[in-house]
């Protein structure tokens, strides 16, 4: 394929994934608009307000980048995965297949797709966020980094994790038991200062609570992290990722037999 | 001489869970060829045109599709391709005209110039006034349809169709064959199906190949194939009924009617002993016609004699 062509194939997914979660918008853009308006209310407004301070932060403004990046993570993830797993079930996975698309561009295209509801997602969130508290930002260029790399790397995990996926339970297992609690336990909620020791070294261990904290840096100008380390690791697990969804799309697991 | 439109040596295939699908294929399809690949249920046409189309994963052998190997450049092969697999492959929710603009994008072709094409196609395969809906809502016949139209936007130069007419009424199929005609004459596609209903391959095919447990144990053209019939069934109708099929030494005779008889004929044997023994019957055949899928028989008796055979083999290596 030349560029061109490549580019027309590129746009096509994106498009299909994009019309996709806007098409089922009740199931993909609603919920997340709900829960995290709840999540405004309760924490940030009526139980905030007890807590006082975090990080010399009000505590509705802490919360607010770890909600966003909340939201971002599991978006881009689930859209990928169950994009791409319905599209195993359905078997349209082979109308890439016979085409004549490379892989990393189906691969691509579906991250992107991921990324679009993530960051559309996380978008909605910012808004709904501005009308409970002031969303000044204050280092734009790392707070757009951050979330596109955070978007990314997860988009990347979901397409992973459609591969392997034979049922449908398969592809919520990940964001239940694993990506739901690491955020939690990754300070949306609260500063790991807060924690004992040694409970801030197991902290250090979870990847999550260094995009939240980046995130939260370039949003409020503060970090529990060094923001520069934390940026070039995150890129090192997108390329890593990228490659491992490659070789296995390549090797045809699970879609080809 | 052009290259073929589909070439194939030794294509061998072992699935993942040990069992050999194809062994060791050989297979040409010159450009412009209306073939058909005939075989019984789990012979392997499946898994063969899967491999053509990178669904499957070959396990030993080459494929060239228009004179390109699909392991050097699998990419240009496939803009020559163009498949309708056996079960459906689309996503339901999807509007039919989207599944069919984003096949086109796939292949690099942008929607202005798919949108014309495509409406050719829907126009052609009467889909029409379907296109608005999602594909679910489509009959099982117009998703097979659908799949035509989806396999056709690239304008590919080899059109493979995995009994593409399955579960679809004979008035329909009779226009879809039409249809496949009409594009193999004008447009000078090649193509290639596998199907059940013999008749099609009789009335649709120049050439013909017969796989049976992954082996190819016939590839001939139609016209040769039929002459090669060992047995020909006749339908008689009688002037009157009778009570039951009467006994003709030498040959079968089955009654299918009251005044309706099938006599069959082996090569070699002369319709006159039987006709002097209706006569001696008493009875009297007005008038006789071939039976239509005289391909359908000859391949269950291949078939038969295949699995007769493998029965010998089997049985010769069971010590006793
Ligand atoms: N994924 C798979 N794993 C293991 N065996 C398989 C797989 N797919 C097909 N087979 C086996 O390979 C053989 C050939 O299957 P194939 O689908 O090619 O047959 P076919 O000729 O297309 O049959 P049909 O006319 O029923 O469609 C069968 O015995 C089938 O059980
Ligand atoms: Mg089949």
């Amino acid at each position: 394929m030349n560029p061109r062509q490549i580019l027309v194939a590129l746009w096509t997914l994106v498009f299909k994934e994009i019309r996709r979660f806007t098409r089922i918008w009740p199931q993909t853009l609603l919920p997340p608009s709900i829960t995290m308006t709840m999540y405004f209310i309760i924490f940030g407004n009526l139980i905030g307000s007890r807590i006082g301070e975090m990080d010399g932060i009000s505590y509705m403004a802490y919360i607010v980048p770890g909600l966003i990046m909340m939201s971002v993570i599991t978006n881009s993830y689930s859209n990928v995965a169950s994009s791409f797993f319905s599209n195993k079930f359905q078997r349209s996975v082979e109308e890439f297949m016979v085409s004549p698309m490379p892989d990393w561009v189906i691969l691509s295209g579906f991250v992107l797709g991921g990324m679009a509801r993530g960051l559309g997602v996380g978008l909605i969130v910012t808004v709904v966020a501005s009308f409970f508290t002031d969303m000044t930002i204050h280092h734009p260029l790392v707070t757009l980094s951050v979330v596109l790399m955070t978007s990314a790397l997860f988009a990347i995990g979901g397409f992973i994790n459609a591969l392997l996926a034979n049922k449908f339970d398969d592809i919520s297992i990940v964001p239940i038991f694993v990506l739901t609690p690491l955020t939690y336990l990754g300070g949306v909620f609260y500063s790991i200062d807060m924690l004992p020791q040694f409970w801030q070294h197991v902290s250090m261990a979870n990847p999550i609570l260094y995009m939240v904290n980046v995130f939260r840096y370039g949003i409020l100008g503060v970090s529990d992290i060094p923001v520069s380390g934390a940026l070039v690791a995150v890129a090192a697990f997108i390329v890593g990722f990228f490659l491992l969804a490659l070789w296995m799309l390549k090797r045809g697991k699970g879609i080809r037999s | 001489m052009a290259e073929p439109a589909l070439s194939i040596r030794g294509l061998t295939k072992v699935y993942d869970n040990g069992f050999t699908a194809l062994k060791g294929i050989d297979l040409d399809v010159p450009q412009g060829d209306f073939f058909a690949l005939l075989g019984p249920n789990g012979a392997g046409k499946s898994t063969t045109l899967g491999v053509v189309c990178s669904l499957v994963q070959k396990t030993a052998g080459k494929v060239s599709i228009y004179g390109t190997d699909i392991d050097k450049d699998f990419a240009k092969a496939k803009y020559n391709l163009g498949v309708v697999p056996q079960e459906f492959n689309f996503s339901q929710f999807e509007k039919v005209e989207d599944i069919i603009h984003a096949q086109a994008g796939y292949y690099g072709m942008p929607l202005r110039e798919a949108k014309p094409r495509c409406n050719q196609l829907l126009k052609d395969l009467g889909l029409w006034d379907k296109r608005n809906g999602p594909a679910r809502m489509l009959s099982g016949g117009m998703k097979r349809r659908l799949m035509i139209a989806r396999a056709l936007i690239h304008r590919p130069r080899l059109l493979i169709l995995d009994e593409p007419t399955a579960g679809v009424d004979i008035e329909l199929r009779r226009s879809m064959w039409e249809y496949m005609k009409r594009i193999n004459q004008e447009e000078g596609t090649t193509i290639i199906l596998t199907t059940h209903y013999l008749e099609e391959a009789e009335s649709l095919c120049r050439n013909i190949a017969i796989i049976n447990h992954g082996e190819i144990v016939k590839n001939t053209t139609v016209r040769q194939l039929l002459t090669e019939l060992d047995t020909e069934t006749f339908i008689l109708d009688l002037a009157a009924p009778v009570e039951k099929p009467p006994r003709i030494d030498g040959f079968e005779v089955e009654q299918t009617e009251g005044a309706q008889l099938t006599l069959a004929v082996k090569k070699g044997q002369r319709l006159n002993d039987a006709f002097e023994q209706f006569s001696a019957h008493g009875i009297n055949v007005v008038s006789m016609r071939n039976r239509a899928n005289r391909l359908e028989e000859m391949f269950v008796s291949m078939v038969d004699d295949d699995n007769a055979k493998a029965r010998e083999t089997s049985k010769a290596e069971v010590p006793s």
